[in-house]
């Protein structure tokens, strides 16, 4: 059925239709990596602001503690991550609606991609100090 | 743009708001606001891991009216992202989309943002020892 109509009425290249690449020309690989990190997010939001909430109130040694612990090491390194990226797509998504001079916008998706590296390094490398500093 | 300002939509001025143009609004500036969070997250871990003086301070800032009202900000926004986050993951699943289910979700999420928000700094407060 779908063959049949879309010989005859869509106005799109069978080519085109089966690189599967949309007016985007980047297919949906934004749209599922938004999706696979939000996904990401539930279990690993939930744990860190549960967590953030139960130290309220604890001193530096106590809070150091919990964060150089091998678990909050790996889990929150991978909330960073995931929270980064999923952050990069959402302001992408913001910027590529509201700012339409072609320059300023590419400029500005790509500082977000720079900030969001640096900062997901900077933030890694300050847990990993903190595990491995006693 | 190139000398043609193009008409907004919805055209703000005549657009009657509604629950689910709210809660759509409110995840994007909610998203917006937690990418704020997440920069100020890493200082937190880079001041942590500075020692002691870098660390006390900034939660001395933290314990301060506006360091508060920040944070209050960030966990209604943490849990009405989350929430709303959820809700969006289902309409791509196909469920949820009918007008009244909609509705219903969007409702859903404003009451579980605020009951959220609110057991959070509540067991925040007892862990700090006030009641």
């Amino acid at each position: 059925m779908a063959e049949a109509s879309s010989s005859s009425k869509s106005l799109r290249s069978p080519i085109a239709r089966a690189r599967g690449l949309g007016s985007a020309h980047e297919g949906v690989h934004h749209w599922w990596t938004q999706r696979l990190t939000a996904l990401a997010l539930i279990p690993l939001g939930i744990w860190f602001v549960a967590s953030v909430v139960c130290l309220a109130g604890a001193d530096h040694a106590a809070i150091t503690q919990w964060l150089g612990a091998p678990f909050t090491l790996v889990a929150l390194s991978l909330t960073l991550i995931a929270a980064f990226y999923h952050a990069v797509l959402g302001l992408q998504v913001v910027i590529e609606d509201y700012i339409h001079t072609k320059a300023v916008k590419l400029t500005l998706i790509i500082l977000i991609q720079f900030a969001a590296f640096a900062f997901t390094a900077a933030g890694i490398i300050a847990l990993l100090m903190t595990a491995f500093a006693g | 743009m190139a000398g043609h300002p193009r008409p907004l939509s919805p055209h703000l001025q005549v657009y009657r708001p509604q629950l689910t143009s709210f809660t759509s609004i409110m995840h994007r500036l909610t998203g917006i606001g937690l990418a704020v969070g997440l920069l100020y997250l890493v200082c937190w871990l880079v001041a942590a891991a500075s020692g002691l003086d870098a660390f006390d301070r900034l939660q001395s800032f933290n314990g301060s009216i506006i360091g508060k009202l920040l944070l209050l900000g960030w966990s209604i926004a943490f849990f009405y992202h989350l929430l709303n986050g959820i809700r969006h993951l289902a309409w791509d699943a196909g469920w949820g989309f009918e007008l009244p289910a909609a509705y219903k979700t969007g409702y859903a999420v404003l009451i579980g943002t605020a009951l959220l928000t609110i057991l959070a700094w509540v067991i925040g407060y007892y862990q700090m020892g006030a009641f």
